[in-house]
């Protein structure tokens, strides 16, 4: 579904430029869960917003869906298939749309019929009933927005979902809301998901495989059989392991 | 017994809302003595608030009440500003989530910890300045000289935060409220800022509030834990014995993380009930037991 492959990324001008990501490769099968972890400024996020089109400054070669993709351009059939959830539920709503605004502005975005339907739909899928319909963010808890968020990314109907910590902005027993519903999306609807987190245990409960970043490379790609177990070749993944249990 | 630092009896903080008063904390109790005394619970749960209103830094609109609120034996219930002032920092200190805003961007870090030092103590400048880099190497900054000289800018979210604990400490305060200190932090440097904390509050026998919503790390690093759900102190506990938590609150938060050692294919999600907002509750206010 995905295939990354000698990827860098940098930011500036020499003699400035900082090189966010060296060097990176590691693909993801299709209706896989792949998870990046690492600690900040490793360039996990970096990565996930050099795939979804965020940054422009990188090269090596993406590819999505067996297709290469563009450093600038991306067409409508990218966006259909690939779709990006964000680390703060309260920063990614737009505080004046309500929920109707948010999801019919993505409906249509795709050039989709049916918005009525749908937008029931959506909410019906993310747990949400249709009470929330015309609510604000404001209006909505945390979770309840990230799920908004979830909805949002899910209205493109996306086979690659791109997550970028998506509950480390929420109390654990939201957290654990989100992430069951992480889980029977990804069942019910067959998607491929990319996680970005830095807590090891969270991505062990969503993700098959997992790959450890330190300074901008990839130091280890792993099963998450292998992170329960403790089996990590590189030291720095080990160190990873015990700071975290 | 030994004497508390910090006796709190039937602690409320209040604020008018257009539907009503809204009761962010309802009656908390409990004493501090020189121990880590750590306070868990979701946001709204009123954690944060009981920080605030120790230090006296509810605003109005909003309205600290208490039957007693004493530090040392010494009332510092909605004290004056101006004599609040003169405790915050030399005698109680808080050390925020983000050292990003709490410390000030256009001051050099030597000068803000000097600063802070000057104000409570007095003294020359070459005594804060001797002061500010013993503080600083307190807290494992390998080049203080350095450091000094940096703005907030130029240094990590882990060195900052460890200024700021340097700053903090630097008047020797009997009691230091931490918030969240680490939530902003990576795992890995985590561990590190508790660590030099733990060991600067054990030496100089200070008492610890140690406010977090994460429950293991509390665990790990407390004497005794709070939990708050909806205002209220619904259970205390030793650090310990965490895991015997008796209140659903506290056992429903604690299996609702995943575990990389017990794989779950669902994770059990917290069902509250009613009865926890109101009902009746047990509360030992002292650790010593």
């Amino acid at each position: 579904m995905l295939t990354i492959d000698n990827l860098d990324v940098w930011f500036g001008d020499p003699p400035d430029r900082v090189d966010a990501v060296k060097n990176a490769a590691f693909s993801v099968a299709k209706g896989e869960s792949f998870g990046l972890v690492g600690e900040s400024g490793s360039g996990k996020s970096t990565i996930l917003r050099a795939v979804a089109g965020l940054i422009d400054s990188w090269s090596g070669r993406i590819d999505v869906d067996g297709r290469p993709v563009h450093a600038r351009r991306r067409d409508r059939a990218f966006y259909k298939t690939v779709q990006m959830v964000f680390q703060d539920p309260y920063a990614s709503l737009h505080p004046r749309h309500s929920v109707d605004t948010v999801l019919s502005e993505a409906l249509g975005l795709q050039g989709m019929g049916d918005i009525d339907r749908r937008i029931t739909k959506l909410l019906e899928d993310v747990g949400l009933g249709k009470g929330f319909r015309f609510r604000y963010p404001h209006q909505l808890s945390g979770g309840q927005r990230q799920r908004v968020a979830i909805a949002r990314a899910l209205a493109a109907e996306p086979r690659l979902l791109l997550l970028d910590e998506p509950t480390s902005a929420l109390d654990v027993s939201v957290q654990a809301e989100i992430l069951n519903l992480l889980v029977d999306l990804r069942a019910e609807h067959g998607l491929t998901y990319v996680m970005v987190s830095h807590d090891l245990a969270v991505v062990g409960h969503i993700c098959d495989r997992l790959a450890v970043m330190q300074h901008g490379r990839i130091v280890e790609i792993m099963s998450v059989e292998a992170l329960r177990k403790g089996e990590g070749t590189q030291e720095y993944t080990r160190h990873l392991i015990t700071a975290s249990a | 017994m030994t004497q508390s630092l910090l006796q709190v009896r039937n602690l409320r903080v209040t604020f008018p809302s257009r539907q009503g008063e809204f009761h962010a904390v309802r009656g908390v109790s409990f004493d501090l003595g020189r121990e880590r005394l750590g306070v868990v619970g979701e946001s709204g749960s009123g954690k944060s608030m009981t920080g605030r209103a120790i230090l006296g830094l509810v605003r109005p609109p909003g309205r600290v009440t208490a039957d007693r609120l004493e530090l040392d034996g010494e009332s510092i219930l909605n004290l004056p500003e101006r004599r609040m002032r003169k405790l915050r920092g030399s005698r109680i200190s808080m050390v925020m989530q983000d050292p990003k805003f709490s410390l000030n961007p256009v001051m050099t870090v030597g000068d803000q910890i000097m600063e802070a030092y000057r104000l409570h103590a007095g003294g020359s400048r070459d005594i804060a300045r001797q002061k500010a880099l013993e503080m600083l190497n307190a807290v494992q900054i390998r080049d203080p000289e350095r450091v000094m000289k940096t703005y907030p800018h130029e240094v990590s979210g882990g060195m900052g935060q460890r200024i700021m604990i340097a700053m903090m400490l630097a008047p020797d305060p009997q009691i230091l409220i931490a918030d969240e200190p680490t939530s902003a932090l990576d795992v890995s440097v985590r561990g590190e800022v508790l660590s030099i904390m733990d060991g600067l509050v054990r030496d100089r026998g200070m008492g610890l509030i140690f406010i977090s919503h994460d429950l293991n790390l509390v665990s790990k690093f407390c004497d005794r834990v709070l939990i708050m759900y909806a205002g209220r102190i619904v259970e205390t506990l030793a650090a310990s014995d965490l895991h015997n938590a008796r209140h659903p609150y506290t056992q429903g938060l604690l299996s609702s993380l995943p575990r990389l050692d017990a794989p779950v294919k669902r994770l059990p999600v917290l069902q509250r009930e009613e009865s926890w907002r109101d009902g009746e509750l047990q509360i030992k206010l002292s650790g010593k037991i």
